[in-house]
């Protein structure tokens, strides 16, 4: 998560919860980017958490905006179907000149 | 990397009930993946694979409880690989629906729930057995070499 705060974790999963939701909930308004260029392993726990954050935003009319995932995740966000919610990009300066 | 003769080769390994050790699994999985010629991205699908069948036994086979161990078994054959991952659970009765984002976003459908999904849109057989007495439910999983998965297959 960025812009006020951001946060750091290796992998998206239950053990990143308060992480996570800590520093969603600490960004209260504006554009949302998330980086993911460190993180290597998500899982459906991990997809839930940030289901949770796509629910919010979608709530709030915020845009969030997705970077630095590998191929093999970008393929499960979009099957997943958290493409339809959240832009996929390959850097930040593309992800951010979408918001 | 030299190739090594996998056919008929049987790796198994045992995981305590928590939460974290299904990175265990994947890494193995990955190992034999990798001695039997896969391509790097079908690696990744079964390391994701194997990873939630090993957290849905951990968490809804044997609930969590550390007495209890998870299986996996990994069997290379002539052409592909196959993962049982085997629980003290009964089971699953019949599948959960398709997980549908839009009804997860807008809060009526709970946000968790893409495991089993992830896992039949990643490898190329996916079955659940359940043994009503708890005695060795299991997910057994196989990938195929030379084989995208059914998610890559439609994306062409």
């Amino acid at each position: 998560v960025q812009a006020e705060t951001k946060t750091t974790v290796d992998d998206i999963s239950s053990t990143s919860k308060d992480s996570l939701l800590g520093a969603w909930q600490s960004v209260h308004d504006g554009p949302v980017l998330l980086d993911f260029t460190k993180v290597d392993y998500i899982n459906s726990s991990g997809i839930a958490l940030i289901i949770q954050m796509l629910m919010e935003a979608d709530k709030t009319g915020r845009k969030v905006a997705a970077f630095g995932l590998t191929p093999h995740f970008q393929k499960v966000f979009t099957m997943v179907g958290i493409a339809k919610y959240a832009g996929l990009y390959k850097d930040e300066p593309t992800a951010a000149a979408s918001l | 990397m030299s190739m090594i003769p996998t056919a008929g080769t049987s790796v198994e390994v045992r995981l305590p009930s928590r939460l974290g050790f299904e990175k265990v699994a994947m890494g193995t999985a990955a190992s034999v993946a990798q001695l039997m010629g896969f391509p790097p991205d079908r690696i990744e699908d079964l390391k994701t694979a194997v990873a939630e069948a090993c957290i849905n036994a951990i968490e809804h086979g044997n609930r969590l409880n550390e007495k209890l161990s998870v299986g996996v078994i990994l069997s290379a054959t002539a052409d592909g690989l196959e993962v049982k991952v085997v629980d003290n659970g009964t089971g699953m009765e019949k599948q959960p629906p398709k997980p549908d984002i839009d009804r997860k976003i807008h809060g009526e459908e709970d946000p968790r729930g893409m495991g089993m999904f992830l896992i039949q849109a990643l490898v190329d057989e996916a079955e659940w057995v359940h043994d009503s007495k708890g005695k060795g439910s299991y997910v057994r999983l196989v990938i195929r070499l030379d084989k995208d998965s059914e998610f890559d297959k439609e994306s062409k």
